[in-house]
């Protein structure tokens, strides 16, 4: 039987359903599991995504013929039955199931197992096949409890107080800005925000979302009014002259990439928090055996080293696959090339 | 940030290694020099004395021998947490730091028992396993592991396998003990220089006020220039400024104190052993006097290539074939104690004249006055310059004739005025990560030049480029590497560079049979195809030219 899911040029097909997941070049149908830049792409004549993520997708894509589902409902394209459940990544991220002829196969999108609270609880489906990322698949990448990270920034932001500092957060706007506003809920000082990540809280507010309202910084937001305060602002703003306007301040990085010494060493900033939405080396190990699948495919992120300790080990049979995932996504490249890209996307 | 640690109802207090692993942490987070400074004098202020004493010795080369390699390591950490060596290898090629990546792989090893011990235990106790069997070196080490948080794992791998390069420069150092104890930042430099140990050296006979009277090994604290940035001719009169020629050799120091001789090099390395040319000149010298000059391979008064004094650093037994073809001396250039004063604020032209008085009538090829250079007028000098290659020099340097002699690198009085580096253009072929802030970045490239149809690779090269060039360039060879060999990759040959470097020799190792002195990136050549590159033949002219 040929696979239900096939690697082409556009993305991930399936030719039974004559539906791509995530497509990375225009097509007719595409399933979307969450509405980052590099799994969401423009262009396609029609949109299924999970309710939650439609509204990110009208800002960033603008409007285009969506139908949304809850998780766990199922709909039939052909007669491939399809439902989409929590993937746990940011909100509205989903992990996409694929039935078809007794047949089942989950497409992992990007995910986390620890439940940050807005983004849904990661659910683990038994499938035969398994589509998972890899971009934190090396056993360094360890993340310690969230509880921990949050209380590190909020005692880090403290001691810039104590000092008379601002602190300057860098967190990608959609995902980690609203997790990092998550983790400051209990602190009850006003949080100021670059405009990328003002336009997408305020979005999520207007779509019902309970979240911390942020004080967007204008050209006329007097410097005074941002002494020794809490700034939210994407990795594109970071050591640029929109930041002037916080001196003295500290920056403070929070990605997984942050785990590395290096990365928060090149980037010359003063507190790296390793706070990633994607699965650490033992999550994407438990998930894999939790799906119970026999064959894996790995895809974004360190997909070679992944699949050879799944064969090794016999924990699956497991191959790496090449996609586009990854290339404009917020975490799967190295902090210097997002740097400039978003650079290019806030400027 | 909280490092206390609940064992049952008891909190722990802050311990040696604990404040250490946290200076560690501030030093590599902080970019500013004088946040670096705090840290330190915050560190020294409150830390125990015996931890002070070895955090100097530390950060000014003075780490104790090695007592653990790393592929016991390596096998240690495997087994605990029961991954494969290839996986060690691509988490290694990832994090860039050895040291990092264990602390990493043991990050979630359960603390069994925190333990609160000060810097000095572990370092004593790591000095004592170093002659220990297999066993007790392991059950130190993994014991060790299973006491300590991440943050204490780092430094404590960090002290067994290498230096901290953390951007804390000695002088820094000395600033921040020069504020904590309310000395000045030369006599601290003085006192913490020479041969000291810090296992039976206490904070206070190390900084106290009666320390260094009886080490009469101790140097003083070199003079460095910088490169001059302005043209000559802004140094003004030609006739208040001493030319020497710039060697290329190991800058030291030589003492002969209580009839006893030490040479020093600038990374306060006691080299004294290394070079039993130099054995006679305790005969010969004057007691109570330390020199300054270049460590440099010479026959006939003239010196050798770099390459040529490589074969003799880091050899502990030196055969008589190299003591022939590659005898040591010492180009002498400063007097900096006679007749055991201090000379050091006495005017260049004085100490010079001295200094000649001293050598000229000894007359032994161990030691020669690196010679003054004639010239009447800066465009003369600019001529001379231009030679520099033929006298295996690598430019000139500029000393006012009025200049005391200063503690480290100044600007003023003394500049370098180096010579044009040698280029040739190339093509990149191979791609590695770099490691500290480069980590999980290609940074490291190898790269080929042109030998008929083929490529052939000639250097290394690391530096040179912008963090934006070197982004880009990464960019490129995650989508453009053909094969992988470990942490190597292929790169399609497209990326054209030009290459500097300050010197050639023949080389027997590298296939293209040459090797290249402090090669560079110096540009980008985004302008040039592979087509365009420079051949071997080119590089062979190259060695013809200069190699010799």
């Amino acid at each position: 039987m040929a696979n239900l899911i096939s690697f082409t040029d556009k993305g991930l097909f399936c030719e039974a359903g004559n539906f791509y997941i995530d497509p990375w070049q225009p097509v007719e149908r595409a399933l979307i599991t969450h509405a980052h830049s590099d799994h969401a792409k423009p262009g396609n004549q029609f949109y299924l995504c999970h309710k939650y993520s439609k509204p990110i997708l009208q800002l960033r894509l603008g409007n285009n013929n969506y139908q949304t589902v809850e998780w766990g409902e199922s709909i039939f394209m052909n007669s491939v039955k399809i439902s989409f459940h929590p993937a746990g990544h940011i909100i509205g991220s989903s992990q996409i199931r694929l039935e078809y002829k007794d047949e089942v196969w989950v497409v992992s999108g990007d995910y986390k197992r620890e439940d940050d609270g807005i983004s849904g609880k990661f659910e683990t489906i038994r499938c035969h096949t398994f589509i998972t990322e890899s971009t934190f698949g090396l056993p360094i990448y360890k993340w310690k409890p969230q509880q921990e990270i949050y209380d590190d920034i909020i005692n880090w932001i403290n001691t810039n107080k104590e000092n008379g500092k601002a602190s300057v957060l860098i967190a990608y706007s959609l995902g980690k800005a609203q997790r990092v506003l998550q983790a400051l809920k209990e602190t009850t000082q006003t949080i100021f925000a670059h405009g990328a990540i003002y336009n997408l809280q305020q979005t999520l507010i207007n779509a019902g979302w309970d979240l911390n309202p942020v004080v967007r910084i204008t050209p006329e937001t007097p410097k005074e009014l941002l002494k020794e305060t809490v700034v939210i602002a994407p990795p594109g703003a970071e050591g640029t002259s929109w930041m002037k306007k916080f001196y003295p301040y500290s920056i403070g990085v929070c990605s997984g990439w942050m785990q590395v010494r290096g990365n928060a060493r090149r980037r010359n900033v003063g507190a790296g928090f390793a706070l990633s939405d994607h699965a650490d080396w033992n999550s994407l190990l438990t998930t894999v055996k939790d799906t119970g699948a026999e064959k894996v495919f790995v895809t974004h992120g360190f997909q070679e080293a992944f699949s050879r300790y799944l064969n090794e080990k016999n924990i699956a049979i497991a191959a790496e696959v090449k996609t586009q995932f990854g290339d404009e996504d917020e975490e799967t490249n190295s902090p210097l090339e997002i740097k400039m890209k978003n650079r290019k996307m806030y400027e | 940030m909280n490092e206390n640690i609940d064992i049952g109802n008891t909190t722990w207090e802050t311990s040696g290694l604990q404040m250490f692993a946290e200076l560690v942490t501030e030093l590599s987070s902080s970019t500013k020099t004088n946040d670096k400074l705090q840290s330190l004098v915050d560190y020294f202020a409150t830390a125990p004395d015996a931890d002070k004493v070895w955090v100097i010795a530390i950060f000014s080369g003075r780490r104790p021998r090695r007592a653990v390699n790393s592929r016991l390591m390596r096998e240690w950490c495997l087994e605990i947490i029961d991954i494969p060596d290839w996986l060690f290898g691509e988490c290694y090629s990832t994090v860039g730091d050895f040291s990092e990546t264990l602390a990493l792989l043991l990050s979630d090893v359960e603390i069994v028992k925190h333990q609160n011990e000060n810097l000095g235990f572990y370092l004593e106790k790591l000095i004592h396993i170093e002659k220990e069997n297999e066993s007790i070196k392991k059950k130190f080490i993994v014991e060790s592991w299973q006491q300590m948080n991440s943050k204490e794992k780092f430094v404590f791998n960090k002290l067994i396998t290498g230096s901290f390069r953390i951007g804390v420069s000695q002088k820094t150092i000395v600033n921040a003990l020069a504020k904590v104890l309310d000395i000045s930042p030369s006599a601290i430099a003085h006192k913490i220089s020479g041969n000291w140990d810090p296992v039976t050296t206490s904070f206070n006979e190390l900084l106290g006020e009666s320390a260094s009277i009886t080490d009469f090994s101790k140097p003083y604290p070199f003079y460095l220039a910088y490169a001059i940035d302005d043209s000559v001719e802004t140094l003004g009169e030609t006739n208040l400024w001493q030319a020497e020629w710039k060697w290329d050799g190991i800058r030291g120091q030589m003492i002969k104190r209580n009839n006893e001789l030490f040479v020093w090099s600038r990374g306060e390395e006691l080299m004294t052993e290394k070079f039993p040319e130099y054995f006679i000149l305790k005969d010969l010298l004057p007691d109570g006097i330390v020199l300054d000059g270049e460590i440099i391979p010479a026959v006939d008064g003239k010196p050798l290539p770099f390459a040529v004094l490589q074969t003799r650093i880091g050899r502990k037994n030196i055969s008589k074939k190299q003591l022939l073809e590659a005898p040591i001396s010492f180009f002498v250039y400063d007097l900096l104690e006679y007749n055991y004063e201090d000379w050091r604020e006495k005017p260049l032209s004085e100490r010079r004249k001295k200094l000649e008085e001293i050598i000229l009538p000894i007359h032994n090829k161990a030691i020669q006055l690196s010679p003054i250079i004639d010239f009447n007028s800066w465009d003369d000098l600019a001529a001379l310059r231009k030679k520099s290659r033929e006298k295996n020099s690598e430019g000139i340097m500029l000393k006012r004739k009025d200049s005391v002699y200063k503690v480290g690198r100044k600007r003023g009085d003394w500049w370098k005025w180096k010579i044009d580096p040698l280029t040739i253009d190339c093509v990149m072929v191979y791609a590695q990560k770099g490691s500290g802030r480069r980590s999980n970045l290609y940074t490291d490239y190898t790269f080929a030049v042109k030998d008929g149809d083929d490529l052939i690779t000639f250097t290394k090269a690391y530096s040179g480029l912008t963090d934006k060039e070197f982004a880009q360039i990464d960019y490129f060879v995650k989508r453009n590497s053909l094969e992988k060999f470990g942490p190597v990759r292929t790169v399609k040959p497209e990326l054209v560079f030009e290459i500097a470097f300050e010197g050639i020799a023949a080389s027997k190792r590298h296939k293209s049979g040459v090797a290249l002195r402090f090669p560079r990136m110096s540009r980008w050549r985004k302008d040039k195809t592979v087509g365009d590159i420079n051949t071997l033949d080119d590089l062979k002219e190259m060695l013809k030219m200069y190699g010799k």
